[in-house]
């Protein structure tokens, strides 16, 4: 998010409801055990540990009600949070687990599907109406974008003006610039830089240590670049690469710096 | 309705007030009500290339303060009856403007006046913010040199982003390439940047190149803006410029080098 944006804020109204999708991992539950739950989680988590820390979570009992099989609607969330996850919705639960869950500041998300179980029956008037407030509160953590940018999904900024000198624009997700960078601009991502126009200032990408992270420009003139921290200045980059449209990933710690 | 152009550029030096003085001569002389108003408060020279600084008597402070009507400081000018100065005031700092206080004048202004020529100090503070906070279009003054384009491009992310038509979510300001003192014989010995080089480093729309002359010097010494010496290659320059702003579609000129007849039998110098 750009400081840009900041000032806005004493210009516009101080709040406005927008609708927004967003794409949030759905852990479905196959067994109600909670020790072997937690046990496979961990190990998931081990896989990727910077994409499950303080992820957005909701969870599914959809299966495990149709097999009537019961769970601790408490017990699991407690679980989930322990795991360094954010809980953020349960879906697919009977009453009595929704009801658990809202008392824990969970919201009910609905199962557009499942109609049949009557316990969900009852459920519904207060599952949609959870359901509107849950997605607010999603919200309001996500960053504001830049006035000239649009969201084209959940997580990427696009830019179409050019990146002038002095300005700085970071992105929760990945960046598309479909203009030049100028020189002392400067650019940061957690996720991937794309730049379709000449980069010639700072393009930082996965600075949340996402080291899976690339950079791709269609001119390297950059005065830095840096994936995951390990960064590269200008006086590093050779001159095959230079004014080269390239694509800029990181390999045994090392930046590799290659041309598409 | 009416348009406030700034004219502006980050770096000093490098043809501002010149600019303003000759492109609202050029807007006035083309029957426009225009006023032009010095922001540079405590540097005032815009009414020195005018040839207006023996007739100030209220500056842009004093109206701001209302100690003064707008029309009791705005100076007309002696060559063009549409056109209309507002100095700066040279015994203050730029903190006696305010946001306010400009928005208020520029409302006035614009009841009466076609366009408004807003010549900004060198600089991103105060001074140069409040020149440009109002604008719908920008002059961008450049020399072609690095650090002269390195100063434009960070004035063009202060528009895009610090303008009042930015922070409202409005039609961004119109950004125009002025590019000034050029020189295509030292372009040639790679001694410059060429027009090329500066408008891939900017990738902004070419409104004129103004050649350096000797003319722009004598012009501001005798207090008469340049482009009323149309004998001047700088003069023809802004001329096209201003002709080029309204709408006309004038082909560019004094980018290449200029080649006489000696020239041209012997293959340049």
């Amino acid at each position: 998010m750009s400081t840009d944006s900041q000032q806005n804020i004493h210009h516009l109204p101080v709040l406005e409801f927008k609708s927004s999708t967003f794409s949030v991992p759905v852990l479905v539950l196959a067994s109600n055990d909670i020790i072997t739950i937690e046990q496979q989680l961990q190990e998931k988590i081990r896989l990727a540990p910077e994409f499950f820390q303080n992820s957005p979570l909701v969870f599914d009992l959809q299966e495990l009600n149709s097999l009537d099989l019961d769970i601790n609607v408490t017990d699991l969330i407690n679980m989930i949070r322990k795991l360094g996850l954010l809980p953020i919705g349960i879906r697919g639960g009977v009453a009595r687990q929704n009801q658990q869950a809202l008392e824990l500041g969970i919201p009910v998300h609905s199962v557009h599907s499942t109609k049949d179980s009557t316990a969900n029956q009852s459920g519904t008037g207060v599952a949609s109406t959870a359901a509107t407030a849950g997605s607010q509160k999603q919200q309001v953590p996500k960053p504001e974008a830049d006035p000239e940018s649009q969201v084209v999904a959940a997580s990427t900024m696009l830019l179409t003006q050019p990146v002038r000198s002095g300005q700085r624009i970071y992105a929760s997700g990945d960046l598309i610039i479909l203009a030049q960078v100028s020189a002392g601009a400067e650019i940061l991502a957690e996720g991937n830089i794309h730049v379709y126009g000449s980069l010639r200032g700072r393009a930082l990408a996965g600075v949340q240590g996402n080291t899976e992270a690339r950079i791709f420009c269609s001119d390297l003139q950059a005065e830095l670049i840096s994936i995951a921290g390990n960064y590269k200045i200008s006086e590093d980059l050779n001159g095959a690469v230079l004014n080269q449209p390239v694509q800029i990933y990181l390999q045994n710690h090392t930046l590799v710096i290659k041309d598409i | 309705m009416a348009r406030i152009i700034v004219v502006t550029s980050g770096k000093g030096g490098v043809g501002k007030t010149t600019t303003s003085a000759a492109i609202a001569m050029g807007l006035a002389k083309k029957g426009h009500k225009t006023a032009v108003i010095d922001f540079d408060v405590g540097l005032r020279n815009l009414d020195l290339i005018m040839g207006c600084e023996r007739r100030v008597v209220y500056d842009f402070v004093n109206v701001i303060n209302g100690e003064a009507t707008l029309n009791q400081a705005l100076i007309r000018d002696k060559n063009c009856n549409q056109l209309y100065i507002l100095p700066a005031s040279q015994t203050r700092d730029k903190d006696a403007l305010t946001q306010e206080g400009v928005g208020k004048i520029l409302d006035e202004l614009k009841k009466e006046f076609k366009y408004i020529v807003c010549d900004s100090p060198a600089g991103i503070e105060k001074g140069a913010h409040l020149a440009m906070y109002f604008a719908d279009d920008a002059f961008i003054v450049t020399n072609p040199e690095v650090s002269s384009v390195r100063d434009s491009d960070r004035m063009l992310g202060i528009l895009s982003s610090k303008s009042r038509r930015a922070e409202q979510n409005q039609e961004p300001i119109k950004e125009y390439l002025l590019l000034s003192r050029y020189s295509p014989d030292r372009v040639k010995l790679g001694e410059m940047l060429s027009v090329d080089d500066v408008q891939e480093i900017l990738s902004l729309h070419l409104l004129g190149v103004i050649p350096e002359s000797k003319s722009v010097l004598n012009a501001s010494n005798s207090g008469t803006p340049v482009i009323l010496d149309e004998k001047s290659d700088a003069g023809q320059a802004y001329a096209d410029i201003v002709a080029r702003y309204l709408g006309e579609d004038r082909p560019h000129r004094f980018i290449d080098e200029k080649k006489g007849l000696f020239g041209k039998l012997f293959g340049g110098r």
